[in-house]
């Protein structure tokens, strides 16, 4: 068994990127239409912005459609008070989202690649209220002793590699984030999670950081129904269910273990994939039942290892299934 | 009460302001006179692309009365906080705004509450002016459930929504942004209200508050930068942290920046300011002149920056004695000549308002 295992853990290594999925057009059913990760965001936000009045978005080069036109067409529909283009300043566009936010609207603000939020890191702090992600936002509600909150921002920001994009371009600074209480952090795998995830995230009553996987903008295909609807935060998914091992993966990468997945079956490994749509705070109760039922767990995400979220699941699992597991937690990369 | 558990007990008496407080309540103001009097700033203001505010202030008796209270109070409250700290009943970090008192009892005197004033972790006195009590504040600063943000926000983090007080921020700068965003709603909402943001000398250095002052003066923000200039960013004086100490031209010095190598920045992103105005920090009357004015100017025209020279008697912090990095005579220099209370109680003392006696009443 334990060489099954390790042969699972070489197929999700070597795996590259999928090209083979193709661009389908036009929806069968009335109320669902076929639409890329792309154009899914874009009809969440015409969606946000259409059903509360004080909603805004706002960000670099957005009023134009942003530089990957997830934001098309929204300035025109909702006018350049709500849909504005910030100056190239990461730092203040959160600064000035928790600030927004604090006055008890939606700001829907966009980083224009996950690798430029770092000069926002200090605001994201203050995100649990307003302050800059970590020490702005992240705390602001608690510190406030809830008097005020951040809670209506939601910072979107398209992450991971595309296989050209270089250092600045394809990273995955989810974990960071994770390590910051009073911030949630989601991270959806296809067009459909992506809106029904995207609108909870914006009607959230906490600062949330979105991160999109860019290599899904165009790729990723499905059926999405076009009326408004949600999907719950921090309830992860069993996209696949399995007898020997349980996966966990986010985002884009879940692509590449589907294919694992099904790669393993033909040699006989039967596993069980789970989506965790929301990493912090994750669904601990549904990975548990799973690693209990297969006694094996393998996670596999696109940042470096070492420090990884992947680190938080071995351990709260080490912890929590001690007694059940078989064989060692592995976790892997993408390169 | 926990204040009163605490206070009882204690044979420090610790808590004589406040009991001077509750004597001070029982003045009435009403015997004092509303009537519009004029008082000249002592210092002219220095401007910058901005004309100049009058000189002559409108006050009145009862409001240079309660301006003298006000300011007591500050000065009587953070002096029991440093005695508490010492008794080690306040713990964790703590700043203290005595010397500072006039800027947040001028700006007050010149808004309404539903302008939102937004500041860092030098706070205590900002909450007190924007209608917070002395319970809710030592209340908070010893982590007690009655404090203004229920004990878990501590000195730094001093938040009152009510009286538009948006807090109480730790990290140096961090708060100006966040004042765009308020001003941005109060804009969208076209309630014709203003927000101040304040910050420190220090604080003058940090890169997001250029951000911020872009963003702003680009939308045309009504939002009022305010630099409350102490002189010194914890231990390190203001010329040994800045090129350019001017904190009202900031953003304008840009041909200054081509003496030193750095002409390849971007100079138009440099010269888009901004309205500024020097005020004396020390002169309540001159804050409010002041405050009234950028309040008018923002609602009109966009952004201002205010820069108060003011001075602050204690250290950085509790952990700061305050001595080592300016001289004591600098200190007593400022008392003596600059004292923010002692101003006004000339003016009350000259106008005949008050009698001396009264005035160390009050005290």
């Amino acid at each position: 068994m334990s060489t099954k295992f390790g042969r699972l853990v070489s197929l999700v290594y070597k795996r590259r990127f999928s090209t083979s999925t193709s661009i389908q057009k036009g929806g069968s059913e009335q109320g669902v239409k076929s639409l890329n990760l792309c154009s899914a965001i874009n009809q969440a936000l015409h969606i946000a912005l259409d059903s509360d009045p004080r909603s805004y978005v706002f960000g670099e080069d957005v009023s134009f459609g942003g530089v990957f036109r997830c934001t098309t067409g929204l300035a025109d529909q909702f006018g350049k008070n709500r849909v504005f283009n910030t100056p190239l300043c990461e730092q203040g566009i959160v600064g000035f989202g928790i600030g927004l936010a604090a006055m008890g609207n939606r700001a829907i603000a966009e980083i224009q690649f996950a690798d430029y939020i770092f000069p926002a890191f200090d605001q994201a702090s203050y995100l649990p209220w307003l302050g800059l992600i970590v020490n702005e936002a992240a705390k602001f509600r608690y510190r406030s002793g809830n008097q005020f909150n951040c809670g209506g921002l939601t910072i979107r920001t398209p992450y991971g590699a595309v296989g050209h994009g270089g250092h600045y371009h394809s990273q995955s600074p989810e974990a960071f984030f994770c390590h910051v209480p009073g911030i949630k952090v989601v991270i959806p795998r296809s067009p459909r999670q992506a809106k029904g995830l995207l609108l909870s995230c914006i009607r959230d009553p906490n600062p949330i950081v979105f991160f999109e996987p860019k290599w899904l903008y165009r790729l990723a295909v499905e059926e999405v129904p076009e009326d408004d609807y949600m999907l719950p935060l921090s309830e992860a998914e069993v996209i696949r269910e399995g007898s020997d091992v349980t996966l966990v993966g986010w985002g884009a990468q879940l692509s590449i273990m589907e294919q694992a997945c099904t790669d393993a079956e033909k040699e006989g490994i039967s596993c069980e994939l789970i989506d965790l749509k929301t990493l912090i705070p994750w669904d601990k109760e549904k990975v548990e039942a799973s690693v209990n039922k297969t006694g094996r767990l393998l996670v596999s995400h696109e940042a470096p290892i070492t420090g990884g979220f992947g680190a938080e699941i071995s351990a709260s699992i080490v912890e929590r299934c001690f007694s059940r597991i078989l064989d060692a937690i592995k976790s892997t990369v993408k390169y | 009460m926990a204040l009163s558990r605490v206070a009882s007990p204690s044979p420090l008496n610790l808590l004589n302001p406040l009991s001077s407080y509750l004597s001070l309540r029982r003045r009435s103001l009403s015997s004092l006179s509303t009537e519009p009097l004029t008082v000249d700033t002592s210092l002219p203001f220095t401007t910058h692309r901005c004309d100049e505010p009058s000189r002559a202030v409108e006050t009145s008796a009862a409001e240079l009365f309660s301006f003298f209270r006000n300011m007591t109070l500050m000065r009587r409250m953070e002096i029991a906080a440093d005695s508490l700290y010492k008794a080690k009943l306040i713990r964790g970090f703590c700043h203290l705004y005595d010397g500072q008192e006039a800027v947040a009892v001028g700006m007050e005197a010149a808004i309404t509450r539903k302008d939102c004033i937004i500041t860092a972790y030098r706070d205590h006195c900002t909450f007190l002016s924007r209608g917070g009590t002395l319970i809710e504040v030592f209340a908070e600063l010893m982590g007690r459930r009655d404090g203004c943000s229920k004990g878990k926000g501590g000195s730094m983090h001093f938040y009152r929504k009510e009286g538009g007080f948006y807090g109480g921020h730790g990290i140096v700068g961090a708060q100006v942004p966040l004042g765009c965003g308020l001003a941005f709603a109060q804009k969208y909402s076209k309630d014709e209200t203003v927000t101040f943001s304040l910050y420190g000398d220090g604080a003058a250095n940090q890169g997001q508050l250029f951000e911020a002052l872009n963003i702003s003066a680009l939308w045309d923000l009504p939002s009022i930068f305010v630099c409350e200039n102490n002189h010194y960013g914890m231990g390190t004086a203001e010329w040994r942290a800045a090129k350019s100490p001017a904190y009202y031209k900031r953003g304008d010095y840009a041909p200054g920046l081509k003496d030193y190598g750095i002409a390849a920045l971007p100079l138009s992103s440099l010269l888009l300011w901004q309205f500024l105005l020097l005020v004396d920090g020390m002169d309540v009357l001159a804050v409010k002149q002041a405050c009234k004015f950028a309040k008018e100017f923002a609602l009109k025209n966009g952004p201002i920056i205010l820069e108060m020279d003011t001075y602050r008697y204690h250290g950085h912090s509790m952990s700061d004695p305050g001595s080592t990095y300016r001289t004591r005579d600098e200190i007593s220099g400022v008392r003596q000549e600059r004292d923010p209370i002692e101003r006004v109680r000339k003016l009350l003392l000259v106008h005949e308002i008050s009698t001396e006696k009264e005035l160390k009443v009050i005290e």
